[in-house]
């Protein structure tokens, strides 16, 4: 009769099974294959394509040796904490705060502006950048209107566009997250803070900040992952150039593995960013489960 | 509270707030229509440049406002095979991975195992993996699968992407829907997936339609993981073909470029707007409760 019980509720279970068969092959398997080829001189072409040999560490300690992959964790670094945690993660607050004030027909309008950019295809969303960053682009026409001199800001300042850009594309979903949560924050409490005299700079540190803190804290989370894995919009605005002066880890292992062919040292790339993202991830869960507790 | 108490609460409000949001009013309209502005500049060049023949990277109103742009990439091989394709990918993994989901999130949202927590943590994990990042050693796997140029490979490795998301979203619209409804199926002596098409999926509708075309719109607008593993410009999606536009020789087609561009918008943008309305309406399952 238990055994029976135990089997009916194991075909229960039956349905999930495509799911994780999908999963397991297709995020599963490249994730082991990823640490695996890591550890081989595997190549796109040529006889390691055929037959990889087991080269044990020398895919990583060639990452510490090479000067690429510092320069490129600093410049990844910079990439994520400049146009994630403060431009998307900021502006998208200051966008949220000042919904709340403004007429409605006003947050409609802009929010529809900072939606459109996020919605767009990457490519499209892409393209619109390089033109506006261009030398003959939009910003430099704006500079020279008001009578500023402009750059060839994707060859002076690579990191600066492509910045500007990405903050410019993901701002839309901050934006959303803060909505939401400022929201629910009770009216009654800001309203009786202001009733005592708090300044607006006090109501949003004291008050405001702590009641959507959870919000911040996951936004945070998910503003990092998706920055992280930002590949197309630097790969059409700079291509990781001029001489890897913007090339973060998703462009320099896809150079390695593609436009180098030597797939054991991209795929050491690209398992330190699946380990980053990982780590990410169970820090994201933690998060979630304390919320529920 | 008495009602004179509320009545003097409110008049208190209205002296004091009132004229203080009012204030706050103009300064915050006058900022946010600044940030709008900045985000819709970039977007103007493409609106523009797709109605002018000379366009370049300059944002300016064309000095004839024409359709040239647009009628020159209406071919099958620049527009319409290109669309088809971005379509059969969309749709496809939309599709795969809607089914997929709503399976998984049935017995996750209605029957208990200890199972149960430990799968929807790990797919948790699972929708903070790097896409970008697993895209070589993907690759590998292709190549040594010969699955490389296969478009149902490539959808059935979309869909594996967008699977943990799906099935949280599909697993929340599911909890939704109370068990009460499903039970009295079950009484009449209906199977579980038998209720589950009869009773659960009619209710969820709503929520099927947001989970399909979240996943619709996000494979729609992917460029890496076909760029990475189609190769035949007959299978390429509007993502990847868009580089045909960029000439031999780095002259490039600004004007079809941004009219190719704004075609292949367009799907994604009415979508959304679909979805950001119809999210509003989903109370009306509560209904179902009463009566």
């Amino acid at each position: 009769m238990v055994a029976r019980k135990s089997v009916r509720q194991q075909l229960r279970l039956l349905p999930v099974v495509p799911s994780v068969l999908l999963m397991l092959l297709f995020l599963a398997a490249p994730v082991l294959w990823s640490f695996h080829a890591s550890f081989t001189n595997a190549a796109l072409t040529g006889r390691n394509a055929r037959n990889p040999a087991w080269t044990g560490l020398d895919n990583y300690s060639r990452l510490l040796s090479d000067a690429a992959f510092p320069a490129s964790v600093v410049l990844t670094m910079v990439f994520v904490v400049a146009s994630a945690i403060v431009g998307q993660n900021l502006l998208g607050l200051l966008i949220a705060g000042l919904m709340t004030r403004a007429r409605k027909s006003v947050s409609t309008l802009v929010g529809t502006a900072v939606v459109a950019a996020w919605v767009l295809p990457e490519i499209v969303a892409a393209f619109a950048a390089y033109a506006y960053f261009s030398n003959d682009g939009t910003l430099n026409q704006l500079l020279g209107g008001a009578g500023l001199a402009g750059a060839d800001w994707l060859y002076a300042f690579p990191m600066v566009a492509v910045v500007l850009a990405n903050t410019w594309r993901g701002t839309a979903f901050s934006m959303l997250v803060y909505r939401a949560a400022l929201a629910d924050v009770p009216r009654d409490i800001s309203e009786a803070a202001l009733m005592d005299g708090a300044a607006g700079w006090q109501r949003l540190v004291f008050i405001t900040l702590p009641l959507i803190r959870s919000s911040i804290a996951t936004n945070l989370m998910l503003v990092t992952l998706q920055t992280l894995a930002v590949f197309t919009l630097i790969w059409v605005m700079t291509a990781g150039g001029p001489s890897n002066a913007s090339t973060t880890l998703p462009v320099l292992a896809y150079q390695e593995a593609f436009k180098f062919g030597d797939i054991g040292y991209g795929t050491a790339i690209a398992s330190v960013l699946i380990v980053l993202g990982l780590v990410f991830g169970i820090a994201y869960v933690r998060l979630l489960k304390g919320d529920r507790r | 509270m008495t009602t004179a108490e509320r009545a003097a609460r409110r008049a208190t409000h209205g002296g004091v707030t009132s004229p203080a949001r009012r204030s706050a009013r103009a300064p915050a309209d006058a900022a946010l229509l600044l940030i709008g502005a900045c985000f819709v500049l970039p977007l103007l060049w493409l609106v523009f440049a797709s109605l002018d023949t000379k366009a370049g990277y300059q944002t300016q109103l064309p000095a004839s406002a024409s359709l040239t742009n647009f009628a020159a990439v209406l071919t099958p091989e620049l527009l319409i095979i290109p669309l088809w394709n971005s379509l059969l990918l969309s749709g496809g993994t939309a599709t795969v991975t809607l089914v997929a989901a709503v399976l998984a999130a049935y017995p996750l949202s209605r029957f208990q195992s200890r199972f149960n927590r430990p799968f929807l943590y790990s797919i948790l994990c699972g929708t903070c993996l790097p896409v970008t990042a697993i895209m070589v050693p993907v690759y590998g796997l292709f190549v040594q699968l010969r699955l490389l140029d296969s478009m149902p490979a490539t959808v059935l490795f979309l869909a594996a992407t967008a699977l943990p998301m799906a099935i949280w979203m599909t697993k929340n619209f599911m909890d939704a829907v109370p068990v009460s409804l499903e039970e009295a199926a079950w009484v009449d002596g209906a199977s579980g997936l038998t209720a589950l098409r009869t009773v659960v999926l009619p209710l969820m509708r709503q929520g099927l339609g947001v989970v399909f075309i979240f996943v619709f719109i996000q494979t729609w607008g992917n460029f890496f993981v076909p760029f990475v593993l189609l190769l035949s410009p007959s299978k390429q999606p509007a993502s990847v073909s868009i580089f045909s536009f960029f000439g031999q020789h780095g002259a490039i087609a600004y004007g079809q470029l941004a009219a190719f561009s704004v075609l292949y918008s367009v799907p994604v943008l009415v979508l959304y707007v679909l979805v950001a309305r119809g999210s509003a309406g989903s109370f009306a399952l509560s209904g179902a409760m009463k009566g």
